[in-house]
């Protein structure tokens, strides 16, 4: 040891602290700050620790690591190839990285003629002040719609894992019936900022062509609207003007007419036809052809998703 | 002249809000409890964010963009409390020590 310090001065020093912690061996917070481990039921820890001890002496018994030439070998050259393989990798993309010119030089791969078009034509194609809005809702409409698509299919595999109903239940008590419920308080701010909320939502959807926002920022502001709602009043309220028919009505309809309308400007694009949606003029409220409605519909979808989520993942139903 | 009152005002309320929130993060470290906890993180997202709020306010004059703060801070005095209210409600809801950490008055 070339330490000036006694080992007791040094286990109380600063230094010895940190690397210990660096090092794992302790934790400042564990035995400090109030934390509770999770308790395991009583009667399965022992049935768990069997099937454990099961598998492991069954991959003993398959694998037998210590005994086998072969294992052992496959051990040392998996380690090593696997090395060589990241150190490869890892040379080959900073190679790649290197031949990129530097940011903010004009011959980059990014600027190329998509985005100057989006730039230079994009107010008088689309009709829309926002570029942003009038390129994903006009240019690559198709991707939003599966994004949009994307969104209810989720919805609809966490309907087949999570649905609980008088069907379909495994005997036990949700959560849900436990939480406290009807705070005053939260009932109170509650009637004060879901309005004020919901509307903030609608403009960010109805502003979407003229400004930053669009469908889907607003929907998801509308939906933390509904959960707020639904938080505070519980699901006997929001029930009345929410159910599993309000979703699947809404969304099949808001999709459909999402298709049917992208449907039509494709056909018309494709056939160099004129298309009898006026484009307006840009700025205005109503303008910018069909990226209003659209936006519209993308906008109840994600409301209706994003409540939908919440209210599978809290009851397991509507 | 108005323009240095104003960068004095605006910088003080900045600090203090730094200051306030710097308060926060400790107080969140230092205490053991978790409704202690909880009160010092509610201080910093009310007081401290407000603070803060206030001193931009100062600094970017009467327009629109000041009254946008306005209604940020108001809706940040409205729903922070409330949450902290509803999580620390929850804490005393499933607690089943609370008698050593506080006095409970039986109903």
């Amino acid at each position: 040891m070339s330490r000036k310090k006694s080992d007791e001065q040094y286990n109380k020093s600063f230094a010895s602290r940190f690397f210990r912690w660096l090092g794992g061996e302790q934790d400042p917070y564990i035995g400090v700050v109030e934390m509770k481990p999770q308790k395991e039921p009583e009667g399965i820890v022992e049935a768990k620790s069997r099937h454990k001890n099961e598998i492991f002496r069954r991959i003993q018994s398959i694998y037998d690591i210590k005994h086998n030439k072969q294992y052992r070998k496959f051990d040392k050259l998996f380690n090593i190839l696997s090395i060589t393989f990241c150190i490869i990798l890892v040379t080959v993309l900073i190679m790649a990285i290197s031949y990129m010119p530097p940011v903010g030089s004009p011959d980059r791969p990014v600027n190329n003629e998509v985005s100057k078009r989006y730039i230079e034509n994009g107010l008088q194609e689309t009709g829309a002040v926002n570029i942003v809005g009038g390129m994903i809702l006009d240019y690559r409409a198709f991707d939003t719609l599966g994004e949009s698509h994307v969104l209810f299919i989720a919805t609809i595999t966490v309907l087949i894992l999570l649905r609980r109903d008088a069907k379909r239940t495994d005997g036990k008590i949700s959560d849900y019936y436990y939480e406290p419920k009807d705070d005053i308080i939260l009932q109170k701010v509650t009637r004060f900022l879901v309005p004020v909320i919901v509307i903030f939502g609608i403009y960010v959807i109805l502003n979407g062509h003229l400004g930053p926002g669009g469908g889907f920022s607003g929907g998801a502001v509308i939906g933390a609207g509904l959960i707020l709602y639904q938080n505070a009043f519980g699901f006997h309220k929001t029930r009345r003007f929410f159910t599993a028919g309000t979703y699947k009505w809404v969304s099949f309809g808001a999709l459909s007419f999402y298709c049917l309308a992208k449907s039509y400007s494709f056909f018309t694009g494709a056939n160099h036809l004129e298309s009898v949606i006026p484009k307006g003029t840009p700025g205005d409220i109503l303008s910018s052809g069909l990226i209003l409605p659209l936006n519209v519909a993308v906008g109840l979808v994600v409301a209706c998703t994003m409540y939908a989520f919440y209210a599978m993942f809290r009851k397991g139903g509507f | 002249m108005i323009e240095w009152i104003q960068f004095i005002a605006g910088t003080a309320f900045l600090l203090l809000g730094i200051v306030i929130f710097g308060i926060e993060i400790f107080g969140v470290y230092r205490y053991r409890y978790v409704l202690n906890r909880m009160h010092m993180a509610a201080f910093g997202d009310t007081f401290g964010i407000g603070a803060a709020m206030i001193g931009l306010m100062i600094f970017s004059g009467l327009n629109f963009t000041t009254l946008k703060m306005l209604l940020v801070v108001l809706f940040l005095w409205f729903s922070s409390p409330v949450s902290s209210h509803m999580i620390t409600l929850m804490e005393v809801e499933t607690a089943k020590d609370l008698q050593e950490h506080m006095e409970v008055k039986e109903e």
